[in-house]
């Protein structure tokens, strides 16, 4: 009986091995694929050059700097407002009906299918309000497709901090919105730039919300305003796979190299701050 | 004299839970009553009303009066009714701020920015807990870093910055070794020349030791509540009796 017991638990013990190893490995083989195939195309006029030759030579710099500015554009409108309201669902609302509605609500947005937000993108701001397709729509876009990333992780981390420094605050006479200010928010940052890294990933790698929202299919300047048209990593990754003919498979994982390289660089610098936050985290 | 504190058939409740069943009593001034009873007795549920923090529970509701200085709670704009009624809450609860700035916290809040003023006011408030030889040196450091008897004469001193009238002490010893206890009973000894105070207690010595007058709590209503020598000695009601000698409870 015993040794049975101890059989099971081998047994147990390999599948979740083999669960866990079958996570790593594609995660794996993804990354050594195209840091292996992407990287020979990396040099200083891929990075800095624009597109030449019907994207079959230069370089890639218009979608960097597409994606940098949709990403920032996307974060700009979406952080202020989540945050807003995660602290108002959070710290505000009572526990009624209707609120336990528009958390329903936040949570199932987070499941829309992207392409659906690049319709309602094209719907609302590049048709409705006029914005045409630019960088401005796109990015309001993307910042509406990550709203409920950051409103979700925000209120988690909100509600992490202790209710007993809520009620030491204002046990002194402190008025609420000051104990949120100086108490509760300073202690949730980590979590909030948590969200917030993963909404970056997120904006920076979708196709879909900008394909009808902004995205240029070729343009060899660099966007003047938020009113331009701007190219960007995942669309040029998507046009040089499957819609431009002969191009250097060095090229395509070149692009799938910077666009993974940039992601990362950009969630490492949200990871540093978040480091910094933790450490002075004193409880 | 005033009476710091008139409740009348004060009744309570937590959603459909009755907390509290008709208390009615008075708080006097510069005494330290001491709360006493078995837990779920209403005792904490008392204290919070006197500074309305129970209005932060769900389900919180309330009939009765509770007047303090005239002038009936509800009435009373509640940070300025906090600022008045300090509390000390069970566990050490130090914000995650240096040891400065959490004696500083209040009066900043309260909208004290002259540098010089606040640290005088620090200084004063760690003297008055007991406290300042202690960590004049470390201030700086987060509070975090105190043992647990410094960090509750820390939140004292936090509580004091402020300068309320009563002090609430909800439980203040029940994480403590016998040392700190002492440290913290003596603090509050000499603390109620300035301050009324309410001590609500899990330890019937301790009562015993600082309380001017002791009320007894059992199920949400008051048993009874008379000088601390009185009830130690020669108890009304014959539950009192049993809990303080520890039968129950």
């Amino acid at each position: 009986m015993k040794k049975n017991s101890h059989r099971t638990q081998k047994i147990a013990f390999f599948f979740l091995f083999l669960a866990t190893l079958l996570i790593v490995v594609p995660v794996g083989l993804i990354v050594v694929m195209i840091i292996q195939k992407g990287l020979p195309a990396i040099n200083w006029q891929f990075l800095s050059d624009v597109p030449r030759q019907g994207m079959r030579a230069g370089g890639i710099f218009p979608a960097i700097i597409g994606t940098i500015y949709l990403v920032t554009g996307a974060i700009i409108f979406a952080l202020p407002i989540g945050l807003l309201a995660a602290i108002y669902l959070s710290e505000y609302s009572k526990d009624s009906m209707l609120n336990r509605l528009i958390k329903l609500a936040i949570v199932n947005l987070a499941g829309v299918p992207s392409v659906v937000y690049g319709l309602f993108g094209l719907a609302l701001f590049v048709i409705f309000f006029k914005f045409g397709a630019s960088i401005l729509s796109g990015s309001l876009t993307l910042g509406i497709m990550i709203l409920p990333i950051i409103i979700t992780t925000s209120r988690e981390a909100l509600e992490s901090v202790p209710q007993s420094f809520r009620e030491v605050s204002l046990s002194l006479g402190v008025s609420k919105w000051q104990t949120i200010r100086h108490i509760v928010l300073p202690n949730a940052i980590p979590g909030i730039l948590t969200g917030t890294i993963l909404g970056l990933g997120r904006a920076a790698g979708e196709t879909a919300p900008i394909l009808f929202t902004v995205a240029a299919f070729y343009l060899p300047q660099l966007p003047g305003s938020i009113f331009d048209q701007a190219m960007a990593l995942p669309y040029h990754l998507y046009v040089i796979s499957t819609q431009v003919p002969n191009v250097d498979e060095k090229i395509r994982y070149g692009t799938a190299f910077v666009l993974l390289a940039l992601v990362l660089f950009m969630n490492l610098v949200a990871i540093i701050i978040r480091y910094k936050f933790r450490k002075k985290k004193k409880w | 004299m005033v009476i710091k504190f008139g409740i009348k058939d004060l009744n309570i409740w937590f959603g459909s839970t009755q907390a509290l069943k008709h208390v009615s009593m008075e708080v006097l001034p510069n005494e330290i009553l001491s709360v006493i009873g078995p837990s779920n007795s209403g005792k904490t549920t008392f204290l919070r009303m006197l500074n309305r923090l129970n209005d932060l529970n769900p389900g919180f509701r309330m009939s009765g009066e509770v007047i303090f200085e005239k002038e009936n709670v509800k009435k009373i704009d509640v940070e300025l009714l906090r600022r008045k009624i300090g509390m000390v809450f069970a566990l050490p609860l130090p914000l995650p701020l240096s040891i400065f700035e959490n004696v500083a916290y209040g009066v900043r809040m309260h909208g004290l920015a002259n540098k010089k003023r606040i640290a005088e006011k620090v200084e004063d408030a760690l003297k008055q807990g007991y406290l300042w030889d202690e960590v004049k040196d470390r201030m700086s450091e987060s509070a975090f870093k105190l043992s647990g008897g410094q960090q509750q004469r820390l939140c004292i001193a936090r509580t004091l910055a402020v300068e309320p009238d009563v002090i609430l002490f909800d439980e203040p010893c029940s994480g403590l070794d016998p040392i700190s206890t002492a440290k913290v009973e003596d603090a509050m000894v000499k603390l109620k020349e300035k301050y009324t105070i309410v001590l609500v207690t899990n330890n019937v010595k301790q009562a015993a030791r600082v309380g001017d007058r002791t009320a007894f709590f059992l199920s949400g209503e008051l048993i009874e509540l008379d000088k601390t020598e009185k009830i130690f000695t020669v108890p009304q009601d014959k539950r009192t009796d049993g809990y303080i000698r520890g039968k129950f409870g």
